[in-house]
């Protein structure tokens, strides 16, 4: 479906991406990952049709730069940093919907489960938007369209523990029929998504390699953490995941989308002096993990 | 051309909602409403009284004015985008880059002229009704002079923001140009340059490459057939165009000098990075 041969990006004297090989196939769900600077940014860029480069990036057999609204016309993409558009909320969804062809309303519809009101945002100029509204609203408009192939610069990195849990699961609907290439600094961010790692270090392919996607990506977990005893600073960190107090801050209660895991385990880590106790359990199937 | 509209569209939006046109629009209205102000149109200056006196006077402001706005702010279009992370998004949507960049073109050129021309308007909304004789021929020469003068310095801001790397280069590039086609003007260095003997053919066809001074002349043309003001070199301009070409050519070679800008512009905006 995507190929990259023997990529080559310079500016000036900087070369950054120095001859990338990749094939992506259809149902391949990608994490590129890497440091600052790796690459990542200007690689998908090129996939784009945004650069000039040395050679060959071809999407479906068609170059994206020479056959641009063919090829981005099976994008959806959503970038790391939102663009600073004026453009109001509800101008912004029909000029995107009738560029990519789509129904406003599908793309409403997404940002709507992701937990944004459309309705009253409609007005509001994008640029005013907090930043977890502008990354609803981006992923709305991805997702809220026909597309073979998914580019996610960091996409989750703004929305709260609900929001990434619907995001998740819209994902979990699409991973059959689109391609996802999903980039991120730290690869527990994003490894539960997907069935194959790329990462890539100061412009060459480091790592390229299959991983287990048994997860489902639509599923919860119910958590119930115990405490020695209250811990303001645990209180802090888990209530950004809307886990909810008993027993005077000694016991914790709430639930975690089933890809973001291993970042959740990841914060508890930091409180590790205080744990009492981690209960998990997958609401589908009952298994403790 | 369905991308084209759709794209201007949203240039309009997102101009409309920019700080800039607020203070553009304030510019041109309170200039207009200053020239009422004053009670110019009452007064009798050189023979011109009533709606033709407040046209030249506003022509002549709008002169010193237009370009230098339109640089500014056209010259941050391509390069501040580019800088903001706007064409990352925007160029990743189904869209092709010719439509994409005509439509901004398309779009700024409706912002921009449309308070310029508001205030020519509301001019000739207040001569009817106060029953002062239009000088329809004047008000649509000069709105064609304005619009041909708008798409000139818009096509200069184009070229000279896909040409830029920074803001604030692309900047300091506007304020230079226009500083150098003002300085190009028959009352400073052609002036000077006449002062110390250029043969008149020259300084004229000097003034004839300015895109403001083919403006200005026009401008005089309307009301001093003869371009008395002009002195001598007059002469030059009338035996080779005559009234009635130089017209057409003051109307017709700014929107040249535009497009032709503009094209260069896209050819070099599409040969590169877009982001």
């Amino acid at each position: 479906m995507i190929r990259f041969e023997n990529l080559q990006k310079s500016f000036r004297k900087t070369h950054v991406l120095k001859g990338l090989d990749l094939e992506i196939a259809r149902g391949d769900r990608i994490a590129l990952v890497g440091s600052n600077g790796a690459g990542k940014t200007t690689m998908i860029r090129c996939l784009l049709g945004e650069y000039t480069h040395e050679g060959i990036v071809t999407v479906n057999g068609l170059d994206p730069r020479t056959h641009r609204t063919e090829v981005l016309g099976r994008i959806g993409f959503v970038p790391q940093l939102p663009p600073p558009l004026k453009l109001g909320v509800g101008p912004l969804i029909n000029f995107a919907a009738e560029l990519c062809g789509s129904d406003p309303a599908r793309m409403i519809a997404i940002a709507e489960q992701l937990g944004l009101n459309i309705a009253e945002l409609k007005g509001r100029p994008f640029v005013k938007l907090s930043g977890g509204e502008k990354q609803k609203l981006l992923i709305g408009i991805a997702l809220g369209r026909d597309s073979d192939l998914l580019v996610m610069d960091e996409p989750a990195a703004n929305l709260d523990p609900v929001a990434r849990q619907v995001f998740f699961g819209l994902l979990a609907e699409r991973r059959d029929n689109v391609s996802m290439i999903i980039s991120s600094h730290r690869l527990d961010e994003v490894a539960s998504l997907v069935n194959r790692v790329v990462e890539l270090d100061r412009g060459r392919i480091v790592l390229n390699d299959h991983v287990d996607d048994r997860l489902d990506m639509a599923s919860v977990l119910d958590c119930v953490i115990d405490l020695a005893a209250a811990n303001p600073a645990f209180a802090n960190a888990i209530g950004a995941w809307d886990f909810a107090e008993e027993k005077d801050g000694a016991r914790w209660r709430g639930k975690v989308a089933g890809p973001d895991r291993l970042r959740f385990l990841g914060m508890l880590s930091r409180y590790a002096a205080v744990l009492q106790g981690i209960e998990m359990k997958e609401r589908d199937n009952e298994q403790v993990v | 051309m369905k991308q084209l509209m759709q794209l201007a569209r949203a240039d309009i939006g997102e101009s409309l909602r920019a700080r800039w046109f607020l203070v553009y629009t304030i510019v041109f209205g309170g200039v207009m409403v200053g020239l009422f102000a004053s009670g110019l149109t009452e007064s009798r200056i050189m023979g011109f009284t009533g709606l033709s006196r407040l046209l030249v006077t506003y022509l002549q402001i709008t002169m010193a004015i237009l370009p230098i706005f339109m640089l500014i702010t056209t010259v941050r279009s391509v390069v501040g985008d580019r800088e903001a992370g706007v064409f990352e998004y925007i160029l990743a949507l189904p869209v092709s880059i010719g439509a994409w960049y005509w439509g901004k073109l398309a779009g700024r050129f409706l912002v921009v002229f449309l308070p310029v021309f508001g205030a020519m308007l509301v001019a000739v909304i207040w001569g009817l009704i106060r029953g002062v004789g239009i000088p329809w021929f004047q008000v649509l020469f000069y709105t064609g002079l304005l619009a041909s003068l708008a798409w000139c310095f818009l096509g200069i801001g184009m070229l000279i923001s896909t040409l830029s790397r920074s803001t604030d280069v692309a900047q300091g590039a506007a304020f230079m140009t226009w500083l150098f086609l003002l300085l190009f003007l028959d009352l400073i260095l052609l002036g000077a340059l006449i002062q110390e003997g250029l043969p008149a053919e020259s300084a004229v066809a000097i003034a004839l490459v300015n895109p403001l001074q083919a403006f200005r002349t026009a401008s005089m043309l309307l009301f001093d057939p003869q371009l008395v003001l002009l002195g001598p070199s007059a002469y030059v301009i009338l035996d080779n165009f005559g009234y009635k070409g130089y017209l057409t050519f003051a109307m017709s070679y700014p929107i040249i000098v535009g497009l032709c800008s503009a094209s260069l512009g896209f050819w070099i905006f599409k040969r590169g990075d877009y982001s």
